[in-house]
């Protein structure tokens, strides 16, 4: 018996673990990307032995890519030099890391992924555990196969209630880490549950886990159920049986009920993610810049959200709007259903999938003294580039309607 | 004995060193531009043995080892904080940088303060106010990793499961 952490824990380690307790387990997958694989292979030279199991390596190139200078382009050449010369299988230059893996099937509920990446948290959507960590330790489970943990106490967020026509899972997550704060979930495992979170389709899921980050939390999960197993046998080459792992008689730190049928669109206002408004006490504030893309909102559905807004309109001329498929399998999905061609109509420029802007290297920078409206997970100073701009982080749709008038709208408006 | 260099709480992996820098590993590039835009005093005027002393939450944000690599190339000492974001109290550990939870220091000790830390006993002593204050003691398992200049070095010596024994 325990909470879902210790569940997927105990499975793992062969015996009952407990909150506080250090385990050391087999993980499943070991992520990591072109911005921190190469730290990870210093650290594998340094340690001068073998890789344990070439099939549990998933890299990806999706920070700084395609290069948008020849320091990127080198670290480029050393991660593909590396993984000719290891024989490793699993390259991916099809986009953002977090979504590559659940679309190519590395995430499975109960299974263990640690990605080189801070939002790794967001495999805690299909049930399994996923946490970020530095480049060294991914090298250290390169070598062992295996990653300590310490377990720990968890947090539970019960979601009742229906959202309101423009209220989106975003908008949740937002109201939630403002209520938490940025450090309200450090250390914790934080379980989503509750019927709002059983009635959601997985793109919206995922926003929990992603977000989990923000508010501190080792992992963030959400307990597999049907919606689960049918997203994994229908959209990813995933294949059962899976194990259904849920809480048994947990007993959580915490228990957070909140009704969603309150919660209006919700902006995190610059500059931390807990600087959280409803809409309504920001509608009006002139933006610079509408970014729809990252591991957070960039799935096809969002983009669907944002096409369906924008049909037969055009953004603000003032305005650069950059929507960033999170992947190409999604790109093309867009690209079939005339999303794209809606997009690049109504003004929006549409570019190759990645993580270029969210982090400030390329693909969207904003000047000194910008503002942009995101779908974004992180808004730190400086976070897409000048320290003198501002990120706002809100819903695709709050995107969208922002794109349209070139000040932080109400998607309600347009809907 | 070193100087203190105070920060605030949730200090974020972007604070201490802007992704547009993270393009390079070698720890001295990196400490050049380490806290730029928050203290850009810092990476100037930092001398061997001085402390950088934190709040809440420290080191909060990205997974970036980058992050901590940068105030170990700085040649600060150590890093005293009330408590820590759990990806970087990791990579602080795994690649050797002392850290040490005091949250009495991080309240007391401000800007300027001379200050001098026995990294093995936790003991933290404030010159210039006279205080001694003592940081918590880091459990067993990451004191081996400690002791062996970080989690490579480690490797190196012994198998993994020797961690847990």
């Amino acid at each position: 018996m325990g909470t879902l952490v210790e569940e997927i824990f105990s499975r793992k380690a062969g015996r009952r673990v407990k909150a506080g307790e250090i385990v050391l387990l087999d993980v499943d997958y070991i992520m990591s990307h072109d911005n921190t694989t190469p730290l990870a292979i210093k650290a594998f030279r340094e340690i001068g032995k073998p890789i344990r199991d070439k099939d549990r390596i998933v890299i990806h190139f999706d920070h700084a890519y395609p290069a948008p200078n020849v320091l990127a382009a080198e670290n480029h050449r050393k991660i593909l030099d590396f993984a000719k010369e290891q024989e490793l299988p699993h390259l991916y230059k099809q986009g953002v890391c977090h979504q590559v893996m659940i679309e190519e099937g590395y995430v499975t509920p109960g299974s263990i992924v640690i990605g080189a990446d801070s939002h790794s948290n967001t495999y805690g959507a299909m049930g399994a555990f996923g946490s970020g960590f530095g480049s060294t330790e991914i090298a250290v489970a390169w070598v062992t196969g295996k990653c300590w943990f310490k377990v720990p106490e968890t947090i539970r967020i019960e979601l009742h209630g229906e959202a309101q026509n423009g209220v989106y899972s975003k908008d949740v997550m937002i109201c939630i880490a403002g209520l938490l704060g940025m450090d309200g979930a450090t250390y914790r495992s934080v379980e989503f549950g509750g019927e709002y979170i059983d009635n959601l389709p997985v793109h919206e899921r995922i926003v929990f886990p992603n977000m989990s980050t923000e508010i501190g939390a080792k992992c963030g999960l959400i307990a597999a159920d049907e919606v689960t197993i049918n997203y994994l046998e229908s959209e990813t080459p995933a294949r059962g049986p899976f194990e259904r792992i849920v809480p048994v008689n947990p007993q959580y730190e915490r228990v957070i009920e909140i009704d969603v049928s309150i919660i209006a669109p919700q902006v995190a206002c610059h500059p931390d993610v807990d600087n959280v408004k409803p809409l309504e006490e920001v509608k009006g504030l002139e933006v610079h810049e509408v970014y729809i893309g990252t591991c957070t909102n960039a799935r096809f559905e969002d983009i669907e959200i944002v096409a369906n807004m924008l049909k037969g309109k055009k953004v603000n001329p003032f305005v650069r709007v950059i929507v960033t498929p999170a992947s190409e399998r999604i790109y093309r999905k867009a690209l079939k259903n005339g999303l794209i061609e809606i997009l690049m109509d109504a003004g929006c420029t549409v570019t190759a999938t990645g993580c270029g802007a969210c982090i400030g290297r390329h693909g969207g920078i904003l000047a000194p003294g910008e503002r942009a409206l995101t779908t974004m997970n992180r808004n730190f100073i400086g976070r897409m580039g000048s320290p003198l701009s501002e990120v706002y982080l809100a819903s695709p749709a709050t995107a969208a309607a922002t794109a349209l008038t070139g000040r932080i709208t109400d998607p309600r408006e347009y809907l | 004995m070193g100087k203190a260099w105070k920060f605030g709480d949730n200090l974020n992996t972007d604070e201490i060193i802007p992704g547009r820098f993270n393009i390079t590993i070698d720890p001295l590039e990196l400490a050049k531009n380490v806290f730029c835009e928050i203290k850009p005093e810092y990476a100037k005027g930092v001398r061997p043995g001085d402390v950088i002393v934190g709040g809440g939450n420290f080191g909060c944000g990205s997974s970036r080892e980058h992050a901590p690599i940068a105030i170990k190339g700085s040649q600060a000492k150590c890093v005293i904080a009330s408590s820590y974001a759990r990806i970087f109290f990791r990579n602080a550990i795994n690649i050797g940088l002392p850290i040490l939870e005091c949250p009495e220091a991080a309240n007391d000790v401000e800007e300027g303060d001379e200050v001098d830390v026995d990294l093995t006993s936790g003991q933290i002593i404030n010159a210039t106010k006279n205080k001694t204050y003592q940081a918590h003691p880091l459990p067993d398992f990451v004191l081996k990793i400690a002791s062996a200049g970080g989690i490579v070095s480690f490797l190196k010596e012994h198998d993994i499961q020797e961690l847990m024994s």
